[in-house]
């Protein structure tokens, strides 16, 4: 904790970089071969409205004292998550219904609140597009933890989750229990798309935990070149975008996603040059 | 333990299961002693499948109890005990980026536990579950880019690969060659005369199935049969018919020759393919 009270601004915002970046891919390989990589976009959406409650409790409730949207934004997200869970089973066989009904409660909510709220147009853009400038201590500290707690879980049940992912009928019969591996997931899922949102910003985060791994698996063969690769083009997108965001002086999130998107176009390039070689060998 | 000694691998009683209302399992009674070979047979939609997903507790029949070892279905817990190569093994998302390797390893998961990893043990044991499947040239290779019957005999390596007691397979060869057919019928037997694994077979695979299971049990929605394979033998015909209905390919092929000749010419035609 004092180590992070000594740090600038930039150092911060490099450290919840490199904190992304690790752990948006580590996610994003299990919704991709879970084809859910599109819960992102309604779960930030959700954080949103939690974030704006936060504000909304901070300014009307003062006897609560000020508390750290993101706190609220991590509640409400993961009562999205979990809802979503909860629509794919009530919609088994449309269960991409569940992203439109969170995406839009979440906008729908975020609205309202934001119009009760006082709160500058700067806010709530560097909430949008992200932004390291604002990466305040108290922001760096929940990365950090959200951040440690991340990896515990996924330390403890990788395997179980990589099983799930791939049979969930085998899984259970191998004694795994889908009910908690799932909830453990949703919780993760909360706890990535909120620990994103400061730097890549609400509209952008589902790029961090979508682009890395779409680049890495056009020619990953294991399940582990998948996230291998992935956490190195994160790295990548991450520190290239806040360095040469802060340089030119322009929105963090939107120079990652450009770095991401530079990484995707690049490995499916090079991959289509190694399929055209080995043909005409 | 005392549990590895309860006679019963399997207690199926009075299970009767519905999928929306309509009946698919009614009144099953099934004991299945530690170390037989059984083989399930039914025409399609005979409810074999839904039956050793009930044994599995993968379906909540509406009345019965499904007991394994001597345990409660709900309270089981020995899970490595149990191995499993499902009808659908094969429709996984064929794009999931996962080795040979790390799909046996699935097997293992279950048995290693939370917070661990794969040691060089476990390992070992993918290595000699692939290599027992004949696979071992594909370790490193890409599930999804197997054929249908290479990826079958995966998914029986991760069946085997945690030394099950009880071994559940549907409709396990479909899709495979005919010479490893037999490899695989041969490999199953050993397997129960040699480590006692208990073993239940669903096929639809009547004449080699019944060369090397010491029990059969015929389904269709109720058991029609169960018993051990003389006795099938000798009722087979009568068996079929019932179950079958008499203008079914595999009859006529039956009324043709009879028991023995039958058998041989079936015998016959594996060498040819050997
Ligand atoms: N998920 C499901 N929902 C509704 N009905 C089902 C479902 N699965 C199976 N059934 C019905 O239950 C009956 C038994 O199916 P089951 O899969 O157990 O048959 P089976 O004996 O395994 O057939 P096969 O030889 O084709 O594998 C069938 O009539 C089928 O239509
Ligand atoms: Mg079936």
């Amino acid at each position: 904790m004092e180590i992070l009270e000594q740090l600038t601004f930039l150092e911060r915002g490099v450290i919840a970089g490199i904190i992304i970046g690790f752990l948006s891919p580590l996610i994003g390989a299990f919704l991709l071969v879970r084809r859910m990589t599109i819960i992102s976009e309604g779960l930030s959406h959700i954080t949103l409205t939690g974030i704006t409650a936060g504000i909304f409790m901070s300014q009307s409730a003062f006897w609560l004292g000020p508390v750290n949207p993101l706190y609220t934004g991590l509640l409400f997200s993961l009562a999205g998550s979990l809802l979503v869970e909860k629509l794919r089973q009530i919609y088994k066989d449309f269960q991409e219904l569940a992203i439109p009904i969170i995406l839009s409660t979440g906008i729908g909510m975020s609205a309202i609140l934001i119009s009760l709220v006082q709160s500058s147009y700067t806010e709530w853009y560097s909430y949008l597009f992200g932004s390291i400038v604002t990466v305040t201590l108290s922001d760096l500290f929940f990365i950090v933890i959200t951040g440690i707690v991340t990896v515990v879980i996924l330390a403890g049940f990788y395997k179980e989750l990589l099983s799930i992912s791939f049979d969930q009928e085998f899984a259970v019969t191998s004694g795994i229990s889908v009910k908690k591996i799932n909830f453990l997931f949703s919780l993760l899922i909360a706890l990535v798309i909120t620990m994103s949102i400061k730097v890549v910003g609400i509209l952008l985060v589902g790029a961090m935990v979508t682009l890395p791994v779409a680049a890495s698996i056009q020619f990953a063969k294991s399940f582990r070149q998948v996230i291998f690769f992935g956490i190195l083009f994160g790295e990548i997108s991450v520190i290239g975008g806040i360095v040469t965001s802060y340089y030119l002086n322009i929105a963090t999130g939107g120079m990652i996603v450009v770095c991401g998107v530079t990484i995707l176009v690049v490995s499916i390039v090079v991959q289509r040059i190694i399929v055209r070689l080995r043909k005409t060998v | 333990m005392k549990k590895e000694r309860h006679p019963l691998a399997i207690d199926v009683e009075g299970v009767s299961f519905a999928y929306n209302q309509r009946n698919v399992l009614e009144g099953i009674h099934l004991k299945i002693p530690q170390g037989s070979f059984l083989g399930i047979v039914g025409p399609n939609g005979s409810g074999k499948s839904t039956l050793i997903k009930s044994i599995l507790g993968l379906l909540k029949p509406n009345e019965g109890t499904v007991k394994l070892f001597g345990e409660e279905i709900n309270k089981f817990d020995s899970w490595s005990r149990i191995g499993f190569v499902s009808q659908k093994a094969n429709s996984f998302n064929s794009g999931f980026p996962a080795t040979v390797f790390e799909v046996v390893s699935m097997g293992l998961f279950g048995k290693i536990g939370l917070f661990r990893f794969m040691t060089k043990k476990y390992k070992q044991k993918v290595y000699e579950a692939v290599k027992q499947v004949g696979m071992e040239e594909y370790l490193s290779e890409n599930i999804g880019q197997l054929s249908g019957g290479q990826q079958q005999r995966v998914f029986i390596a991760r069946a085997l690969v945690s030394d099950p007691d009880l071994l559940i397979l549907d409709e396990p060869t479909v899709g495979v060659d005919a010479k490893s057919v037999r490899n695989f019928y041969t490999m199953l037997k050993k397997l129960n005369n040699e480590k006692g694994i208990t073993l239940v077979l669903v096929t639809h695979d009547i004449g080699a199935m019944s060369e090397y299971v010491t029990e059969v049990a015929c389904l269709n929605k109720c058991l029609h049969f169960h018993g051990n394979k003389e006795t099938f033998e000798n009722k087979k015909e009568e068996m079929m018919s019932a179950m079958y209905g008499h203008d079914v390919n595999l009859l006529e092929h039956n009324h043709e020759h009879d028991h023995h000749h039958h058998d041989h010419d079936h015998d016959d035609v594996w060498r040819d393919k050997q």
